[in-house]
């Protein structure tokens, strides 16, 4: 694709951590409000902030150890782990307490805001074919490509974050 | 020429930033933009954004902890 050098950010999303993916999500809707074409690409356990809840859809084949990783993985954003004092959720939840308490936007928001200021999102396919993650269960405007995809864009970006 | 008024007060890094943005997005060189905002980060992040997008600072003026910035769009 290419775009004007320095214009781009491209940002791989591999943790499946709120923390983290909140971090990376605040870097993409900052780049595109700052002018920049952002790309960010999900990939293993960062697939599970683009899963939209609700029952497995989809056709896609799955053996028992990929019903079983689908069943284990966060199925939302919103239900995402902190990467450190999760306690089985408990901190989690009292730091989106905290974060709530200060006007701090969710993730289920920041990724709302990233769409609307239209960074492409793209889950990694192979990683989907890996844990047995359908189309059909991933939020509405996510592309599915290889890592291809994501190299094409990377090369000419400004900024270049893996998020792990 | 367009005058628009934001208000940003209430919201925390990045929101304030990516409201203004949309918002240039709808107008054109000339218009301005008045945005109010109490997020402790917004001063130096109106700058670093009036000067990535090439757009001039008009006033940033701060009462009580809240930024007023009037931003004219280049």
């Amino acid at each position: 694709m290419g775009s004007e050098e320095g214009k781009s950010a491209t940002i791989i999303v591999f943790s499946g951590a709120l923390d983290k993916v909140m971090a990376g999500f605040i870097i993409a809707t900052t780049a595109a409000a700052m002018g920049m074409e952002v790309t960010m690409f999900f990939t293993f356990w960062g697939l599970s902030a683009l899963r939209k809840g609700g029952p497995a859809e989809g056709e896609c084949a799955r053996n028992w150890m990929q019903k079983m990783l689908g069943m284990m993985l966060p199925k939302r954003a919103a239900d995402l782990p902190l990467s450190q004092l999760n306690m089985g959720g408990m901190g989690a939840g009292m730091l989106k307490t905290i974060m709530s308490q200060k006007s701090f936007s969710t993730l289920p928001e920041l990724i709302e805001a990233a769409q609307e200021m239209e960074v492409r999102m793209i889950a990694c396919q192979m990683s989907m074919d890996a844990m047995g993650i359908c189309r059909e269960e991933l939020i509405d405007g996510v592309e599915v490509a290889g890592a291809a995809t994501y190299v094409g864009e990377a090369r000419d970006s400004a900024i270049n974050l893996f998020i792990s | 020429m367009a005058d628009e008024t934001l208000d940003c007060t209430g919201l925390a890094c990045p929101m304030p930033i990516v409201k203004l943005a949309k918002l240039a997005k709808t107008l054109s060189a000339g218009d301005t933009m008045t945005v109010t905002a109490d997020d402790p980060g917004f001063d130096p992040d109106v700058h670093a954004w009036v000067e990535a997008q090439g757009h001039e600072l008009t006033s940033l003026i701060e009462e009580g902890g809240v930024f007023t910035a009037v931003i004219t769009l280049q």
